[in-house]
């Protein structure tokens, strides 16, 4: 007695493959969906703000003259942020990934601090806004500063560096941590030899792609009182500045036309810095990449 | 092929050995619990130097917990605990002034896989040098050729030192994971199932390089494959369920056994 009847699945296959092809197309279909809302979007902006681009526009301040308008001070300000978000950010997320997973004792109190990082992750950036409002602008009385904004976006990526981290150090297969300590490596010695170099592609593609979610984000810098027009640029971490998604922000909401060109214009740079950053993550991964 | 022409395969080249004294490891009345799993009963062996020391069973008897528990690499698993003894050059490795890196340096391991780092081959023997404080390139230079020589691979990669180790094959690879573990310049070698991810001709070799090395070395190696342990052991403990059945001579084991499981485990009825 067979179970399974040749000629009832021969019957089934016609059926079967309908299905199949359905559920393709549908996965397409998807895929394009996505597609063309980005390319709506990036053919807008570009020829809307292509118009507009120029070496002027990159070098000069503000201005309520839309023709005059320019990026320099977002771009520079935002240049800063990166200066104080990256190392803040990284160092304390790879530190505390590196704790978590190979220092901590794995136990429900490790387990619960676990999920409650990636929960982090998920917590809305204006809150974040006020955690930094809260204690960097007035408990540490750092104002309106570099200093203040590069901190509240670095406590803002860090979730999302220390899960990046944490799942590449978890990626290091087990026996390269055993031939380590099998030859009288201490925990250090194994991970700064052996398990940081193996685990950094993942960590800096991680890290840089959080650096780009922290260089797009305008919610926490509102909160913290960043100014929109400036006319100077920040001279050290101590000073106000303002930031690319600030200034994009800005032209976007005021009521003549011709902002909304110049606005177009901002957002064709933020995204350049964007594409920039995530091309140096891509080279990154693909330089490093082991194979074990 | 049967137990009895193992044994007397074996026998040749044991003629002229003379009895060993001295021991390298003395275990006494080992326990090891993996959280609430009894997983080693009361281990007595008395290891000796310079030969090479098998340890056979079937899956899950405890084989390799113990090997891994003679250099306390058993001990990176949460939740183990030990009772008793394991003396190492007449020195207890539970002591708590024993430092486990200072063992480890003392005994070198070679693990199932072949788990060379994603480095250069030079860099993979080097590392245990290294990590002991040796800078010396010209130090290094000659570790490196001479643990490479004595895992008799050094002809094959002597001009890809820079290569990653991972661009050879997994034969190479896992002598090359032996070269590593003689770069520490160790007294004992013990290796948990150096040849089960390996083809026959690879496997070879390394049984081959085992009755090499185990003129400088102590050998402890956990096999799954009796044919093995009667080709290239001096003794043989047979492991089930956490204890020792027998321990002997590898030629007494595998020709006169004198329990009932050991003679019904190497003859295949089960395991």
């Amino acid at each position: 007695m067979k179970y399974i009847d040749q000629e009832l699945v021969v019957k089934r296959m016609n059926g079967r493959n309908i299905v199949n092809t359905l559920f393709k197309g549908l996965f397409l279909l998807a895929t394009l969906v996505s597609l063309l809302f980005l390319a709506i979007l990036l053919y807008r902006i570009g020829t809307q703000g292509i118009s507009h681009l120029s070496w002027d526009f990159l070098n000069n301040f503000a201005s309520r003259f839309p023709e005059k308008a320019g990026i320099k001070a977002a771009l520079v300000g935002s240049l800063w942020l990166m200066a104080v978000v990256a190392p803040t950010s990284i160092i304390l997320g790879v530190g505390s990934a590196i704790y978590l997973e190979e220092y901590a004792k794995k136990n429900r109190m490790t387990a619960f601090i676990r999920t409650n990082i990636s929960n982090l992750a998920g917590v809305p950036s204006v809150v974040f806004g006020l955690l930094g409002l809260t204690i960097f602008v007035r408990a540490l009385s750092l104002g309106n500063s570099v200093l203040a904004a590069g901190f509240t976006m670095s406590l803002l990526i860090l979730p999302v560096i220390i899960v990046a981290a944490q799942e590449s150090i978890r990626a290091i297969p087990g026996e390269l941590r055993d031939a380590s300590y099998g030859m009288g490596a201490t925990k250090w010695q194994t991970i700064v030899k052996v398990i940081l170099p193996a685990a950094i592609p993942g960590i800096l593609t991680g890290s840089i792609l959080a650096l780009s979610r922290a260089i797009g984000e305008t919610a926490p810098l509102i909160v913290i009182g960043i100014p929109v027009i400036i006319q100077f640029l920040p001279s050290g971490v101590m000073d106000t500045f303002t930031a690319l998604p600030m200034q994009i922000y800005d032209w976007s909401s005021r009521p003549q036309q011709e902002f909304q060109v110049v606005a177009a214009a901002g957002i064709i740079v933020l995204m350049v810095v964007l594409l920039l950053m995530n091309t140096v993550a891509a080279i990154i991964r693909n330089k490093f990449q082991k194979r074990y | 092929m049967t137990t009895v022409s193992i044994a007397k395969a074996k026998k040749g080249s044991n003629l002229n050995k003379v009895e060993n004294t001295n021991s390298v490891y003395l275990t006494k009345q080992l326990n090891l619990w993996y959280g609430e799993k009894h997983a080693l009963k009361n281990i007595d062996l008395d290891i000796k130097e310079n030969e090479v020391t098998a340890i056979i069973g079937p899956s899950g008897c405890g084989k390799s917990t113990y090997i891994k528990t003679l250099n306390r690499m058993v001990e990176l698993v949460p939740s183990v605990k030990t009772s008793g003894e394991i003396l190492y050059r007449d020195r207890n490795i539970f002591d708590a002034d024993y430092s486990v890196e200072e063992l480890r340096t003392r005994v070198g391991m070679v693990f199932q896989k072949p788990n060379p780092f994603p480095k250069s081959i030079y860099d993979n023997i080097a590392y245990g040098p290294r990590i002991h404080g040796i800078k010396n390139k010209k130090i290094l230079d000659e570790i490196v050729e001479k643990s490479l020589r004595g895992a008799a691979i050094w002809d094959e990669v002597k001009d890809r030192l820079t290569e990653n180790a991972y661009s050879i094959s997994g034969g190479q690879q896992q002598r090359i994971c032996i070269a590593r573990a003689l770069a520490i310049e160790p007294d004992v070698i013990l290796m948990d199932e150096p040849t089960s991810a390996l083809d026959p001709i690879s496997t070879l070799k390394i049984e081959e390089l085992v009755q090499e090395l185990k003129q400088d070395y102590s050998i402890i190696i956990v096999t799954h494959n009796m044919q093995q342990a009667a080709r290239i052991s001096d003794k043989t403990a047979f492991f089930l369920n956490g204890e020792v059945i027998e321990y002997d001579q590898t030629d007494a084991i595998f020709s006169n056994p004198s329990d009932k499981r050991t003679e019904d485990y190497i003859s295949g009825r089960f395991g």
